[in-house]
């Protein structure tokens, strides 16, 4: 799905045609209006789309597909901008489809628990919502303020409660989708386990190259009356991790457990000053949440576990300030680390807990290696590593250096058994990683399945899934007995 | 092992050359569901065994053909469990059959169902080729969630034959109680209760009774017990496992049965000559009666669901089949895993 050089567009027609179907200022086709849509959240990677369009509603949205379908133009859908894997970079001779303006809850049912709304709502602003009913929606991707449900199912969001309450796929159950074409298309059910493929789970993480979402129903859970938090601190990060495993032994699953490393400490104590001990090699952060009587009894088992897997120093939040000013810390962990150092690049692979310690040591390698520090943040209850590597971009040669260092870190995920991306995405960034977690059978069903939804290969094209091409000249193309297949799909 | 695997490649290569359906079959406890089973069969029992399994990691990976009972055992041993509790059959049920079937026992309406439990899935594809799809953690973000769309496929994309789930610790305390109640209260509390933080594992109602079921932390299961009242039910095991195994008195004989999911706030279905169970805090709805299969359809339709011809119902209408342009999605992905159509022909659509 590698982008071919953009074809011979009559912009002027294409423009016109667009303007014809948006509301009045909604297409945007100079440099300075869409300089906003060049980037994501991955800002490493910048791009201008040929004009970006502001849709308002779902008719405007399958009039613009069906434009671009007719011209073979390329269709990069776009929620809040907050993706971290340049899932949302422009296509230079493509429409930017920004679902922003798409921004309405269109019903909220508090008996059925369910919540329908457009793609561009924000994360959190369905918990808003669904707080009078004393309902939220579980998933809580740090960037849950800004971030919409849109790029939520596109990305398969998860949050650090996702080790008890699910990723984004465990909480959408129906979604409406645009096809390529402007058809559009309803997908899943508010009835359980409707007959047939799967379709729904298959487009939560598809990064917007099966269809662009116009709808979604999304799950609403009842809030916890409470939640308590163990901040236990270890003298080495093996430990912290035997401590993880230890509480999982035990039958607990706590709505949080997270992990931060030396480096991080320091970095967020001197940021927001949450009362985490310097001198302690790595802290685990241990949540419990439910009736008051649970939590109770299930902080007490946390903090003996912990205490017999070696912990030096525990706290345990008394009331729900001391709670939020010790999850501050944790939630502050990137942009105190952006405060030490001029640029950073945020791994996100995803490994079997057993490997921590080895992998852990072979970061601290590679960190030596490449003359670069790395301090790590882990939502450790399911594995999720989030390596922060230091850079300077001013240096010549130091993003270079990033890269390298952070692709090692994405073999060794694989390598242990893991993933290249627990919850960012592929997008642009980890493409060629792709080549090394999955072999060239594997890769050519994914192209299969991307067809099956849009066979002219107009939607996010380049993203998420490399063409075998790629990955052969990456040198990672790893082919069982010569084997290809789908010579006759074209590859975009 | 490996045996099995070059074996069934081959079979499926044979297959594709001619043409000639095959049909994938683990303990044949699901027979009766869906489209008559038409081929050759190929047998997964054979297939069988724990690959990987460590409890701290909360994930097991097991061979397509070992019966669920071995999984149940095994995960026992160490206080875990499959959430979703699918029906055992007779201890006849494996687990290809399990994914491939997408079924689910009472505790899914609070716990998630078998697709929400996959990590990862390996198949022999319509072409003969291993492919593996998803991995052995808990979060993964790459590629398409290709291995999730194995779960109710019916086996018609590809022999499945290993698997890794996320499993779970099983919940310390199980209690139920019951409530004299008529359906359509126990429609209104079930929905109640399940917008309220309530560690809810089962709800049931049939013969004007309601059946809650409770687990997880002791101290949690203490404190609802206490608030919801009720008759405790003395032998709850073996109600709750004949609800799963599809075993209770309701499910016998032979008038039609139909599984319904709707809504869960839907009203009551019963009406002359329809008797109703319903189960997943109303969110699926048991029917047995004698309504043509289009009525029953478009009943389940009128609640925002579909209906699935269970037992004594004919097999053409086992599944309710989607809109025409979803449909198409279904053939086009159905010919890129399978370009010869001989992995379970008909099992989930006639035409597929």
């Amino acid at each position: 799905m590698n982008a071919p050089p953009p074809p011979p567009i009559d912009s002027t027609a294409l423009f016109s045609a667009l303007a014809e179907v948006l509301p009045k200022g909604a297409l945007l086709t100079t440099v300075e209006q869409m300089r906003p849509y060049e980037c994501d959240g991955l800002s490493m990677y910048r791009r201008l789309p040929l004009c970006v369009a502001l849709p308002v509603d779902e008719q405007q949205v399958a009039a613009v597909l069906r434009i671009c379908d007719a011209g073979g133009v390329p269709v990069v859908a776009r929620g809040h901008g907050t993706g971290l894997a340049g899932g949302a970079l422009p296509e230079q001779g493509g429409v930017l489809l920004s679902l922003a303006r798409l921004n309405r809850i269109l019903a909220l049912d508090p008996v059925a628990r369910t919540a329908r709304v457009q793609p561009g709502v924000r994360n959190l602003a369905i918990s808003e919502a669904a707080a009078a009913h004393a309902l939220y929606y579980a998933p809580d991707p740090s960037s849950q303020i800004a971030c919409s449900i849109g790029g939520n199912v596109a990305e398969n969001s998860g949050g650090v409660h996702c080790l008890k309450y699910g990723l984004t796929v465990h909480n959408v159950v129906a979604a409406r989708l645009a096809l390529a074409d402007g058809q559009i298309i309803e997908l899943g059910s508010e009835a359980p386990d409707a007959p047939g493929y799967d379709l729904m789970a298959l487009l939560v993480g598809s990064e917007g190259l099966l269809g662009v979402v116009t709808e979604v129903t999304v799950k609403l859970l009842p809030r916890p009356q409470l939640a308590r938090v163990v901040m236990a601190c270890f003298g080495s990060v093996e430990k912290a991790g035997q401590g993880v495993a230890a509480i999982i032994a035990a039958g607990i699953i706590p709505a949080g457990l997270e992990m931060m490393d030396k480096l991080a400490i320091a970095a967020v104590e001197d940021f927001v000053k949450a009362g985490y001990p310097l001198d302690a090699e790595a802290i685990l952060l241990a949540e419990s949440d439910g009736t008051p009587e649970e939590v109770a009894n299930e902080i007490e088992r946390i903090e003996a576990v912990l205490k017999a897997s070696g912990a030096t120093a525990m706290r345990t939040s008394k009331d729900e300030a001391e709670r939020l000013r010790l999850w501050a810390g944790r939630k502050a962990a990137f942009p105190a680390v952006g405060r030490i150092t001029p640029d950073y690049y945020c791994m996100d692979g995803t490994i079997p807990r057993r490997h921590l310690g080895e992998v852990l040591r072979k970061i601290a390698g590679y960190s030596d290696e490449f003359g670069l520090r790395c301090a790590n943040v882990f939502h450790a209850g399911d594995g999720n590593l989030h390596p922060l590597i230091f850079y300077d971009a001013n240096k010549p040669g130091d993003l270079e250096k990033a890269e390298a260092f952070g692709n090692r870190i994405l073999d060794l995920s694989v390598a242990v058994g893991g993933t290249i991306t627990g919850e960012h995405g592929v997008g642009v960034e980890k493409i060629d990683a792709m080549c090394t977690q999955f072999h060239a059978l594997e890769l050519e069903a994914f192209h299969a399945v991307k067809a099956a939804f849009d066979p002219k290969g107009l939607l996010n094209p380049g993203k998420a899934v490399p063409s075998l091409h790629r990955c052969a000249e990456m040198g990672r193309m790893h082919i069982h007995a010569g084997q290809t297949r789908h010579p006759e799909l074209p590859r975009f | 092992m490996t045996d099995f695997i070059e074996q069934a490649q081959a079979r499926i290569r044979a297959a594709q050359a001619s043409a000639a359906p095959l049909c994938i079959r683990g303990g044949g406890s699901k027979d009766f569901l869906g489209g008559e089973p038409v081929g050759e069969r190929l047998d997964t029992g054979g297939h069988a065994g724990i690959v990987a399994y460590d409890p701290s990691e909360l994930v097991l990976t097991v061979r397509a053909g070992t019966p669920l009972t071995e999984v149940a055992a095994t995960l026992a041993a160490s206080g875990q469990c499959l959430p979703f509790e699918p029906p055992l059959f007779g201890g006849r049920a494996t687990v290809g059959g399990c994914v491939a079937s997408g079924l689910s026992g009472p505790r899914r309406p609070y716990t998630g169902a078998v697709r929400d439990y996959l990590l990862g899935v390996s198949l022999i594809d319509g072409r003969g080729d291993c492919l593996k799809f998803g991995g052995q953690v808990m979060k993964n973000v790459a590629g398409f969630d290709t291995f999730r769309l194995q779960a109710g496929a019916m086996g018609t994309l590809g022999l499945i034959t290993e698997v890794s789930f996320k499993v779970l610790p099983t919940p310390e305390a199980d209690e139920t109680r019951v409530f004299e109640v008529p359906a359509a209260d126990a429609i209104a509390t079930m929905n109640r209760l399940a917008g309220q933080p309530l560690p809810l594992a089962g709800a049931v109602h049939h013969g004007g009774r309601l059946r809650l079921r409770l687990a997880g932390n002791p101290a949690a299961v203490g404190a609802a017990l206490a608030r919801l009242g009720g008759e405790a039910l003395p032998d709850a095991g073996a109600f709750w496992a004949a609800i799963r195994e599809q075993t209770d008195s309701f499910f016998a004989g032979p008038a039609p049965l139909w599984r319904l999911a709707v809504r869960p706030t839907a009203p009551a279905l019963a009406a002359d000559g329809v008797d109703e169970l319903i189960d997943w805090g109303g969110g699926q709805r048991w029917l047995r009666c004698a309504l043509p299969a289009d009525a029953v359809q478009a009943l389940a339709a009128s609640h925002g669901g579909h209906a699935s011809g269970w037992r004594g119902v004919d097999c053409r209408h086992a599944f309710q089949p989607p809109t025409a342009p979803v449909m198409a999605l279904h053939r086009r992905l159905k010919a890129s895993f399978d370009p010869a159509g001989i992995l379970n022909r008909g099992r989930l659509y006639p035409d597929l």
